[in-house]
């Protein structure tokens, strides 16, 4: 039964130095233990929020290179385009300002030509026709050389008159 | 480089198993093997000198060949203070200054008796007689104090010269049991916001319980006392959870007990006795619990022990025969204890825990 009964020298004892070592500990191992535990555990969950937001960031700073990239192939894409278009069109526009001039130069040189022509035409008509009349004066003179032969004509040339 | 340490204190710790192990069958052996001869070995004399507290500190040998280291003794009486060593009354066998020790309890004697078998108890002064001596649990608990304070002042200490870095050594045993104390007893019974308050006693308790439990386990001067076993520690420790809650139970607590919200008034005739004696029930429980389980676990230890003796007495080579199996058994017994040890220190902790955090509760509005 001696086991079962408390001893006031060792609940004494026992009272005194829990007491001390709950004071002790409490004044200089618990808060300095607690306190770097919690700034430990504050500064880790931090860390791990600032990885968190940098690997967000990381993942937004990639979508949007994405965005510029997929823009910056649109643009590019756009500005071909357009380049082949203009390149396109230039041809076209030259190929049919070519066409024009070169219509243009042949109905210009092909009126020229219908100009020469004519103008030579003309010219050729003119002489022949003076050569013509200087036949004709020679011929005439030769043949009306007589009253008579002058009579015949006009007498012929009045039968064609109202042969007219 | 933490998994090493780890893997070295696991080996370390195993050594120490082993040591203590060897060491626990030489000191039994030695124990049975001397003192007069032809005296018959006592099993229940010799665990309840192993599981109670002494005058002096017993390392090995019987009667009057026994070595002990002497302690002091302070006694305060009717006659006064006096102090001395306990060497004084050899072995219990001689009175000194009028005291004697009779049953390991110290006694006042009628002055004039000379030897304690034939003394006199003189009542009178023994009914005013104050025993303070420094017995084998006062040192095993200044022990445990010193080496609790060493401990955690250097692992503070550790703390404050490297902060913010990962724990070492020492520094890395420590820092899961507080963080473990803090998150999963303190915070969780009794709640964010006052857990604070008690956490320096719920950890010094913890590790206060846990040492003197494995300190029990080692069967060579100073470990061996049977301090967490002994039940005036464990009633300070409970007296002091049982203050906690009575100084700082709220109101709420206190309507609780004394007059159970929503119950019927004839019912609350019987539930606040019922209550009143909880309040009293709980620590006394919380004394009995840490007791009992490492008076227990000391008690089969021996009791393997006692078999080698008691087989030995019969023929040696039973004796021998048996000491196998019973090293065996206590082996298994130690490594059993290792966990009760941790054990028994974490359900004193987390139910002083929980009653202070019923004590200091918020009311609900939701709940009744």
């Amino acid at each position: 039964m001696e086991l079962v009964k408390p001893a006031f020298g060792l609940v004494f004892w026992m009272l005194v130095s829990f007491s001390i070592i709950v004071f002790l500990l409490k004044k200089f191992a618990w808060p300095v233990i607690l306190g770097s535990l919690n700034e430990r555990e504050k500064s880790i969950a931090d860390a791990l929020n600032a990885a968190q937001k940098a690997k967000e960031e990381m993942a937004n700073l990639k979508a949007d290179n994405e965005k510029l990239l997929a823009e910056a192939r649109n643009q590019r894409d756009l500005i071909l385009k357009e380049a082949r278009d203009a390149k396109e069109s230039i041809i076209n526009e030259a190929r049919a300002k070519a066409t024009e001039e070169a219509d243009r130069l042949t109905r210009l040189s092909r009126e020229q030509i219908n100009n020469e022509k004519m103008a030579a035409i003309t010219e050729l008509k003119n002489q022949v026709a003076s050569l013509s009349i200087e036949i004709a004066e020679k011929v005439i003179r030769q043949q009306l050389s007589s009253d008579d032969k002058q009579k015949q004509l006009v007498q012929d040339l009045l039968k064609d008159v109202k042969m007219n | 480089m933490r998994s090493f340490v780890n893997h070295n204190l696991l080996a370390k710790s195993v050594i120490s198993l082993l040591l203590l192990i060897v060491f626990t069958t030489s000191s039994s052996s030695v124990l049975a093997g001397g003192g007069e001869p032809g005296a018959k070995f006592d099993p229940g004399k010799m665990i309840t000198d192993h599981i109670t507290d002494a005058h002096d500190w017993h390392l090995w040998g019987e009667g009057h060949e026994s070595v002990s280291i002497p302690l002091p003794v302070i006694v305060y009486s009717s006659r006064g203070l006096d102090v001395f060593m306990s060497s004084s009354f050899h072995h219990g066998h001689d009175v000194h200054n009028g005291y004697a020790l009779i049953d390991k309890k110290l006694v006042a004697v009628v002055q004039e008796s000379g030897n304690a078998e034939e003394a006199t108890i003189d009542e009178a002064v023994t009914a005013s007689l104050w025993d303070f001596s420094i017995t084998k649990n006062v040192v095993s608990l200044f022990v445990s104090v010193l080496v609790l304070l060493y401990i955690f002042l250097s692992v503070a200490k550790a703390y404050k010269s490297r902060p913010g870095q990962a724990p070492r050594g020492l520094q890395g045993l420590i820092e899961p049991l507080v963080v473990f104390v803090r998150d999963d007893v303190a915070k969780s019974s009794i709640g964010e916001k006052k857990y604070q308050k008690f956490l320096p006693f719920l950890l010094t308790a913890f590790f206060f319980i846990w040492l003197n439990n494995l300190l029990g386990l080692v069967p060579i001067f100073p470990g061996g006392a049977n301090l967490t076993g002994s039940i005036s520690v464990t009633l300070t420790l409970a007296a002091i959870t049982f203050v906690l809650v009575l100084v700082n139970g709220n109101k709420h607590y206190w309507h609780h007990i004394l007059a159970m919200p929503g119950v019927p008034g004839w019912v609350l005739v019987l539930l606040t006795p019922i209550e009143i004696l909880g309040i009293f029930l709980r620590p006394f429980v919380l004394m009995i619990r840490l007791f009992a389980n490492i008076t227990a676990g000391h008690i089969i230890a021996l009791s393997f022990f006692s078999l080698i003796f008691i087989f030995g007495e019969m023929s040696t080579g039973a004796g021998f025969g048996v000491s196998v199996l019973s090293i065996a058994f206590t082996v298994f017994m130690t490594c059993l204890e290792l966990l009760v040890a941790f054990l028994q220190a974490y359900v004193f902790t987390l139910l002083s825990a929980i009653y202070i955090g019923a004590a200091v509760e918020e009311p609900h509005h939701d709940h009744h």
